[in-house]
């Protein structure tokens, strides 16, 4: 491998690109720490210091250059880009990619849309939903009014989420919807099992990879970072609760 | 019924990969991660175990097989995990424990909420389990 020592500036902003396309896809902070450490060992630099939280990675290089830092405001799950860099991060420390290479590499990840769009999640939702409600010992006649309730709620938080940016609102209000539109097909004579019905429906709506994610960032040492997934998980069950008692207390 | 459940609980984790965009060829693994689990923690349900300890089984054989799927892969292991251990939330649990404080039944609800509360803890106790097992593992092959 030719040697890059001359070109730390440009190590420097690989990696961060790298660490920004990861903490906005969903990936664990102590992923993208180790990532960045790794991209800019095989590039020549040994000794490089990170430090990353949710919302923003701050990241050094032994005494040679200015510490860099970006802030990191918007947050998806996508974790086919997670995937991705992790390749082009393992193809880097096999000595397979030159600088420019995994530059424009990453840059083509960071431009790439979903792997899935929207209507197509909204009907994986909807399914999803139907099948938890049979799952949960609901029986089939809570299927159809599950799907639909599953997916409109899954829909109005998509929408919601891009027109008000607070997503503790957006999933209260879906929640609220899916609960609603479960009892008005209870009243409409679809589905018997109310509890089973709005459980499914609400189900798409699950913070699982904040679960995960507090929980591998924890066992990791990021106690920061544990601690704050963990928070975001904690305040989504809280909102999807709300969403529900409201539904339930006005029947 | 069993066929049932393996089917559907296939179906359910696959979708959930597609709403966490995970990569298209491996929506069948994650599908057959949240299968396993769910299999794990119905058969234990059934033959009457603790919800919270059969939740704590369930999770460890998620996050073993994503951890087994994420090494064959050579992708994050999370990918496998977060669709797998969605079936395991406590929904139900919560759900009733909702249901009472709407009733203002506090004292039903605070033990409900306190028995979700603890079916998460068993969530990420199993989580935590497999990942040392995972460590112990890699220790050995190096």
């Amino acid at each position: 491998m030719p040697a890059y020592s001359d070109r730390t500036n440009e190590i420097v902003e690989v990696c961060l690109l790298a660490g920004k396309i990861m903490l906005e896809s969903g990936g664990e902070t102590y992923r993208v720490e180790d990532t960045m450490m790794r991209i800019a060992a095989s590039f020549g630099i040994p000794r490089s210091h990170s430090y990353v939280t949710p919302t923003g990675i701050i990241f050094s290089i032994d005494k040679k250059n200015s510490t860099q830092f970006i802030r990191i405001s918007e947050r998806s799950t996508d974790l086919q880009k997670v995937a991705l860099v992790n390749s082009i991060s393992r193809r880097i420390s096999n000595g397979e990619l030159t600088l420019e290479e995994a530059y424009e590499q990453l840059k083509e990840v960071e431009a790439q849309k979903f792997a899935y769009p929207l209507w197509l999640q909204v009907i994986a939702a909807a399914i999803a939903s139907g099948c938890f409600a049979v799952m949960l010992g609901g029986g089939w006649s809570n299927f159809l009014p599950s799907l639909l309730s599953g997916g409109t709620g899954f829909y109005c938080f998509e929408m919601i989420h891009r027109m008000i940016k607070i997503r503790f609102f957006a999933e209260f209000f879906a929640s609220f919807v899916a609960g609603g539109m479960a009892l008005l097909m209870m009243m409409a004579g679809l589905g018997e099992d109310l509890g089973k019905m709005m459980i499914g429906s609400v189900m798409p709506l699950v913070p699982g990879l904040a679960i995960t994610n507090a929980v591998r960032d924890l066992m990791a040492g990021h106690l920061i970072a544990g601690l704050s997934r963990g928070a975001e998980a904690f305040l989504t069950a809280f909102a999807i609760g709300s969403g529900i008692a409201l539904i339930l207390s006005i029947r | 019924m069993i066929v049932q459940q393996l089917l559907l609980s296939f179906i359910a984790s696959a979708l959930f990969g597609m709403i966490f965009n995970i990569p298209k060829k491996l929506l069948i693994n994650s599908g057959f991660v949240g299968m396993v689990g769910w299999m794990v923690y119905f058969f234990f349900a059934e033959h009457h175990l603790n919800n919270v300890l059969a939740t704590f089984i369930a999770a460890f054989f998620v996050a073993l097989l994503s951890n087994l799927f994420a090494r064959l892969y050579k992708t994050p292991a999370t990918i496998f995990s977060v669709s797998g251990i969605i079936p395991l939330v406590p929904g139900g649990t919560a759900f009733e424990a909702m249901r009472h404080v709407v009733l203002n039944d506090y004292n039903a609800a605070i033990s409900l909420a306190a028995k979700a509360f603890m079916i998460s803890g068993a969530i990420a106790m199993g989580l935590i389990f497999s990942e040392v097992v995972n460590q112990l593992i890699k220790r050995r092959r190096s």
